[in-house]
């Protein structure tokens, strides 16, 4: 394959769009694929040929199209009208008034003008809702392999690492490391045979964004991938895929085969010396292996443990060669920013937090589903403009981001620019994007008690201040839950939660204690209203009778 | 002489075993493959029980220690067989939320067992997942591979009992 030949496929692809007058396309990610969207394209199909209109209407399944809660959705490529809750009865009638006769069906389409759309802004997601999620051609046709070529064919490995530190993109996967200085330090690194690892074990609950872009545009972080191994010198790469999202590696696995037939992997990538390939390997439901030398054990086929660090995996990695790991999303970031430069990625969002964000919308709101926004918005612009607010008659309480790992963001603190130091300030973090909403009806006790039994579960048991701590935290919580606790208690549960995130070995442990930390600060009244004073504690200045406060 | 395929069938003669043979041979028999031949083996018989995890570990030359290790370290791994359906509850923060807690009761005094077990007349087993990334639609549960979302306790339960053919509960 050469540019020339990229270009050509392109061209060829587009042409054979532009044969059909319509194009329909329905969602086939696994959230619509999920309330009925594969009866929906069946029928889309069959009515199709029963009006004899295979020559004029092309159908496509892409990725997400964002409003997950009100699936199944279908979108008509040449005016932007969609719709939602598609059944079949809706697909026919969608062919038969709107494509035969030009009379959109009224009743299921979505105010597109809405500030669900209007406020968002999609680089990663771009082609998810536009493009066939399982056909290389239309990801070439919407400017696919591009960005590659032209970093293989016109830039030095080092330009290609310079430029992705000039974006000032940051890790996507929630600690927010500079990616460019990643990138860097691998390249720098002495080693015959370097890796490169795409962490796509979304563990965080809640959190569906990587698996949308794996469904939905896998190509792009195959594209990724090789770009960063043509700029830190390596010639292996390996996805790391979660064994619960069945359809992504579906998709991935035939995403790999398309590109290595067309020469877009493998060897001689694009007539260069460059060779590339990437193999696929399925975790096996362990959230520590979200942590990045945990995974490289899992890789190696081991059980997912950490280790301490340094050496960070950038010099000793997979098998102990340096290695460059990155989260889906920061490799579905790549393509863009090689493509349209550095400069255009670094005006977008905040100087510190440049880009834009994936969040899957979830819990108490209205819209749920998968938004893309510029770094630096307003969380109330998320959750009020985007999310459309909590559902009615309830109150917006708290919105939850990085998951177990991160903390719990009170109404106080609404107008906060959503960015990794933003966040940081309030005890949470930016993580991988996962936010979900609580109003008035959630308990904060029971939130953080819930968050502190999944680390329990999840911790892998090699450090002492994880593997006890967390349980310890965990029987605190339960007994102020049901009314137990003393103040004592609650002091000791805060001495605890400090030590179990000053003393463990790695992210999982020293993240742990922040939904209870985060609850604490902020929903403190909470916690005292379920502890009493300890026994035999008389407070100065009132009758020997405690009264219980429940 | 190598060894020929034949040779390297389990002595049950269980024609399942040629599949996993296969796998292991595509791998090269790796010891770091052997994730990929513990899920294929759990693909192939539904379970990974001891006899299982020997076969494994001589197939790649690992110390039984260690894969038995790697299979109980993973919770996609299961040591004992499931029953005839599975119902596996999403417990990830946004069914929570929307309280799969309820669920998660109902269920379990419906079926009389807790969640992580499989009813004494193997027909219905009971899985909590993390989560299964359709937060959209919570609270999630996967009905025998097919994804159900808005549940409620009572839906939850009805599915139950169509599995288990009881028509009034079906139509609960």
């Amino acid at each position: 394959m050469t540019v020339e030949e990229l270009k050509e496929l392109a061209e060829k692809e587009l042409e054979r769009q532009h044969q059909y007058k319509h194009r329909i396309t329905y969602c086939s990610a696994a959230g619509c694929a999920s309330c009925g969207g594969n009866a929906v394209r069946d029928t889309l199909a069959k009515t199709i040929k029963a009006r004899n209109l295979e020559k004029d209407v092309e159908i496509a399944g892409t990725g997400c199209m964002g409003l997950c809660g009100e699936g199944p959705l279908v979108r008509i490529a040449e005016d932007g009208a969609l719709y939602q809750r598609v059944d079949a009865g809706i697909a026919e009638r969608i062919i038969d008034e709107h494509i035969l006769q030009g009379k959109p069906v009224a009743e299921n389409l979505v105010d597109t003008t809405n500030p669900f759309f209007s406020s968002q802004m999609k680089i990663v997601l771009e082609n998810c809702g536009t493009m066939d999620s399982e056909r290389i051609d239309d990801y070439i046709a919407s400017g696919g392999y591009e960005a590659l070529a032209k970093a293989v064919t016109e830039m030095q490995p080092a330009e290609v690492a310079e430029e992705v530190r000039r974006s000032g993109i940051r890790g996507r996967g929630g600690a927010g490391y500079p990616t460019g200085l990643k990138w860097g330090i691998v390249r720098k690194a002495q080693g015959e045979q370097k890796y490169v690892v795409c962490n796509a074990d979304e563990g965080d609950p809640g959190a569906f964004m990587d698996r949308s872009v794996l469904e939905g545009d896998p190509h792009r972080v195959l594209e990724g991938m090789a770009i960063g191994g043509y700029a830190v010198g390596a010639s292996v790469g390996f996805l790391y895929v979660r064994a619960e999202y069945p359809l992504a590696i579906e998709r991935l696995r035939l995403a790999i085969k398309q590109a290595e037939r067309l020469g877009l992997l493998g060897n001689r990538i694009f007539e260069s010396d460059f060779n590339f390939r990437i193999d696929i390997r399925i975790g096996a439901g362990a959230f520590v292996c979200g942590e990045e030398t945990a995974l490289i054990r899992s890789i190696e086929g081991k059980r997912g443990r950490p280790r301490p660090r340094p050496p960070y995996p950038a010099e000793k990695g997979l098998w102990g060669a340096p290695t460059l790991i990155n989260n889906v999303e920061t490799f579905a970031n790549i393509a863009p920013i090689i493509r349209r430069g550095s400069a255009w990625f670094a005006a977008i969002g905040t100087p510190k937090s440049t880009g834009t964000k994936v969040f899957a919308l979830a819990g108490k709101i209205r819209n749920t589903g998968l938004i893309e926004v510029p770094m630096g918005i307003p969380l109330r612009k998320i959750i009020f403009d985007i999310g459309g607010g909590t559902p009615e008659g309830t109150t917006f309480k708290a919105a939850q981001t990085g998951g177990p790992s991160g903390g719990c963001i009170p109404a106080e603190a609404l107008d906060l620019p959503v960015d990794y130091d933003s966040l940081a300030t309030v005890g949470s973090i930016m993580g991988s994007g996962g936010l979900i909403v609580m109003d008035s009806t959630s308990n904060m006790v029971d939130v953080a008690k819930y968050f502190m039994e999944f680390c329990v579960d999840e911790s892998c048991g090699k450090c002492v201040p994880c593997r006890v701590g967390t349980v310890h935290i965990h029987g605190l919580l339960e007994k102020i839950s049901l009314g137990n606790g003393t103040t004592d208690d609650l002091a000791l549960l805060e001495e605890l939660c400090q030590m179990v995130k000053d003393t463990s070995l790695c992210g999982l442990g020293q993240s742990a204690p922040n939904p209870v930390l985060s609850t604490l600060r902020f929903f403190r009244n909470e916690y005292t209203e379920l502890v009493r004073a300890p026994e035999g504690f008389v407070p100065a200045g009132t009758p020997n009778e405690q009264p219980l406060t429940r | 002489m190598p060894p020929t395929p034949q040779e390297k069938t389990h002595p049950s003669g269980d024609n399942r075993f040629k599949l996993l043979d296969r796998v292991v041979t595509k791998h090269q028999a790796r010891g770091d493959a052997l994730i990929e031949v513990l899920h294929a083996a759990q693909g192939i018989f539904g379970f990974l029980d001891n006899d299982l995890l020997i076969y494994v570990a001589r197939g790649l030359k690992l110390p039984l220690s260690r894969v038995y290790g790697v299979a109980t370290f993973y919770h996609f791994f299961t040591l004992k067989p499931k029953g005839d359906h599975t119902f596996v509850l999403c417990t990830g923060t946004a069914c929570y939320v929307k309280g799969a807690a309820a669920i998660q009761k109902a269920v379990e005094h419906r079926c009389g067992v807790k969640f992580g077990e499989t009813t004494p007349d193997k027909r219905v087993s009971l899985v909590s997942a993390r989560c299964v990334g359709s937060c959209g639609r919570a609270p999630v549960a996967v009905l025998d591979n097919e994804v159900a979302g808005k549940l409620t306790p009572e839906s939850a339960v009805g599915k139950i009992g169509e599995w288990l053919d009881i028509p009034g509960e079906a139509a609960a």
